[in-house]
């Protein structure tokens, strides 16, 4: 017993090493938001790399996603003589779960290991020395714009990513399956309770923005500044990212309900 | 100061002495780009003290050394150019920052910068469009943007042609001379050295001997003879002594004011 004890105690005493210096991270870039300047100029930019480039893959992805909720969603409620339910099947699923989700897996990939390689490269060339040495902090002028940028692209996303989807149900059950439309809409339009799903909904993509936020720069920043530690980073990024998203995604829902 | 458990620069002590131009020489890999960004508190000693303007800034936390960061300006060894920035928007950076001059100023500013090392036309490009000597050039225009009091420069002329080498020699010794700017130059280029340093110091495998340069010259020490003889047998020779030199224990540096 003591035993196992001590084989776990190593590996959980780095956990916590890693949560304290992710806390410190956060901490820094809580405390350097409250200053001026605000950066809006790196602030939009950002945005338009986390968010307006992700439009395509979210779209395309969502559409996929919503026609194989119609389809699969269609040939189960059948069976019970429900297909009438389609739109409420497809819109919450997507709401509650599907939307914010796998919107927060997408962007890792795609936004999450850029910010991750960016930030590990600029380590690398040592031009977060040369901002320390000219005097600006690198998590104020770097880290922050990308963080904040993930936290409010997130649910902007995420929304787009549920659009989709709908369109995608409606799409496979009014089209090709000949529900009715004013059925599917309004079966949608019932269902959907905005303080519960919605609001659900978009809590949970901020949170997910969060993670993925912190995550992604925590790890170019403190990759170790050479090309196999940047691309270390940047996978890790992808898993540990990815995973916390599932799992807090559950204690989201069991919390919350949503 | 070590690396890890590699140490480099053990009981290294020597000063910088004010308004002087202070050349560093030493094999490559002695620890000169180390020094620089000891006295730029880049880097922590694990034991000893970097005084810089009368101030131990050994104890001083990472905030408190942003305030003496701005009496400082320091080229890279590889520039350390914003890679996602202009070269003008990169010269721009530092006043942005940290000065209230209107954009045009600025921009006035920068020209007068960029002809002082002899470059013109370089505004819009971008760093990976520069040459490895236009690089150094527009990194040392960055370091003197703000008119610092104390200028460290890590190898100002490899890489560069003649006619550059004496630009940059004659802009650093002119800009020395009017404004009494305390700079630290780390060279491996002997002839400029020794016309335009006002103190040498120069690390030798074990020890380091420093003064001004006349007096160097007519040192005992055949080691530091050998180095000023630009004679390139002998210079493999120290540097083959280097390497004993870099492979010590944890030692106190010490460092005198500038
Ligand atoms: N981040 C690091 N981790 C481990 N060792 C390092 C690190 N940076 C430098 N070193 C070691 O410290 C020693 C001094 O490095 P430094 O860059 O100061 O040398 P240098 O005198 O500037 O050499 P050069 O003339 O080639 O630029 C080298 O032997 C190098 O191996
Ligand atoms: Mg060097």
């Amino acid at each position: 017993m003591l035993r196992l004890l001590r084989r776990l105690g190593r590996p959980l005493g780095k956990v916590i090493e890693q949560l304290g210096r992710i806390a410190a991270f956060t901490g820094h870039i809580l405390a350097v938001t409250v200053h001026p300047p605000l950066r809006l100029r790196e602030f939009v930019d950002e945005v338009f790399k986390a968010g307006v480039l992700s439009i395509l893959i979210i779209c395309v992805s969502g559409m996929a996603v919503g026609m194989v909720l119609g389809l699969q969603g269609y040939n189960t409620l059948v069976r019970f003589g429900a297909e009438n339910s389609l739109g409420a099947v497809v819109g919450l699923s997507l709401i509650r779960e599907m939307g914010p989700v796998l919107t927060a897996l997408l962007t890792t990939g795609r936004a999450g290991s850029a910010v991750t390689a960016e930030i590990g490269a600029m380590k690398a060339t040592e031009q977060l020395d040369g901002l320390r040495m000219m005097a600006v902090d690198p998590i104020d002028y770097v880290i922050r714009p990308k963080a904040w940028a993930m936290v409010v692209a997130m649910p902007l996303l995420s929304a787009l990513f549920i659009v989709a989807g709908i369109a995608g149900g409606y799409l496979v059950g009014v089209v090709l399956m000949g529900i009715d439309s004013g059925t599917f809409l309004s079966s949608l339009e019932n269902a959907v309770d905005f303080d519960d799903d919605v609001a659900g909904s978009i809590l949970k993509s901020v949170i997910f923005g969060t993670l993925v936020g912190l995550i992604s720069t925590y790890r170019g920043y403190s990759a170790t500044p050479t090309s196999a530690g940047v691309s270390a980073a940047t996978t890790s990024t992808v898993v540990l990212a990815s995973v916390s998203v599932l799992i807090f995604d559950y204690f989201i829902t069991a919390l919350w309900r949503v | 100061m070590a690396y890890g458990s590699r140490a480099v620069l053990r009981g290294v002590s020597c000063a910088f002495p004010p308004g002087t131009i202070s050349v560093v020489l030493g094999g490559s890999g002695s620890g000169k780009s180390t020094i620089l960004k000891l006295v730029g508190g880049l880097l922590r000693a694990q034991a000893g003290q970097v005084v810089v303007g009368g101030r131990d800034i050994t104890s001083l936390s990472e905030s408190q050394l942003y305030g003496v960061r701005r009496r400082l300006g320091m080229m890279f060894q590889n520039g350390a150019l914003l890679d996602s920035l202009s070269v003008l928007e990169n010269l721009s950076f530092p006043l942005r920052e940290h000065s209230r001059l209107t954009r045009d100023q600025i921009k006035t500013r920068v020209h007068e910068r960029l002809a002082a090392v002899g470059l013109e036309d370089v505004d819009d490009l971008m760093p990976r469009e520069l040459s490895g000597g236009m690089v150094k050039r527009v990194a040392l225009a960055r370091a003197l943007m703000q008119d610092p009091e104390i200028l460290l420069v890590d190898e100002p002329f490899s890489g560069l042609d003649p006619l550059s080498t004496k630009l940059i020699e004659a802009l650093l010794v002119r800009i020395n001379r009017t404004r009494g700017m305390t700079m630290i130059v780390v060279s491996h280029h002997i002839p400029s050295t020794m016309r335009m340093a006002g103190h040498v110091v120069l690390l030798l495998p074990g020890s380091v001997v420093q003064g001004d340069p006349a007096a160097l010259r007519s040192s005992e020490d055949a080691r530091v003879r050998r180095f000023l003889t630009e004679d390139t047998d002998a210079s493999e020779q120290i540097l083959a002594h280097t390497h004993e030199f870099e492979a010590g224990e944890h030692a106190p540096v010490r460092r005198g004011g500038a």
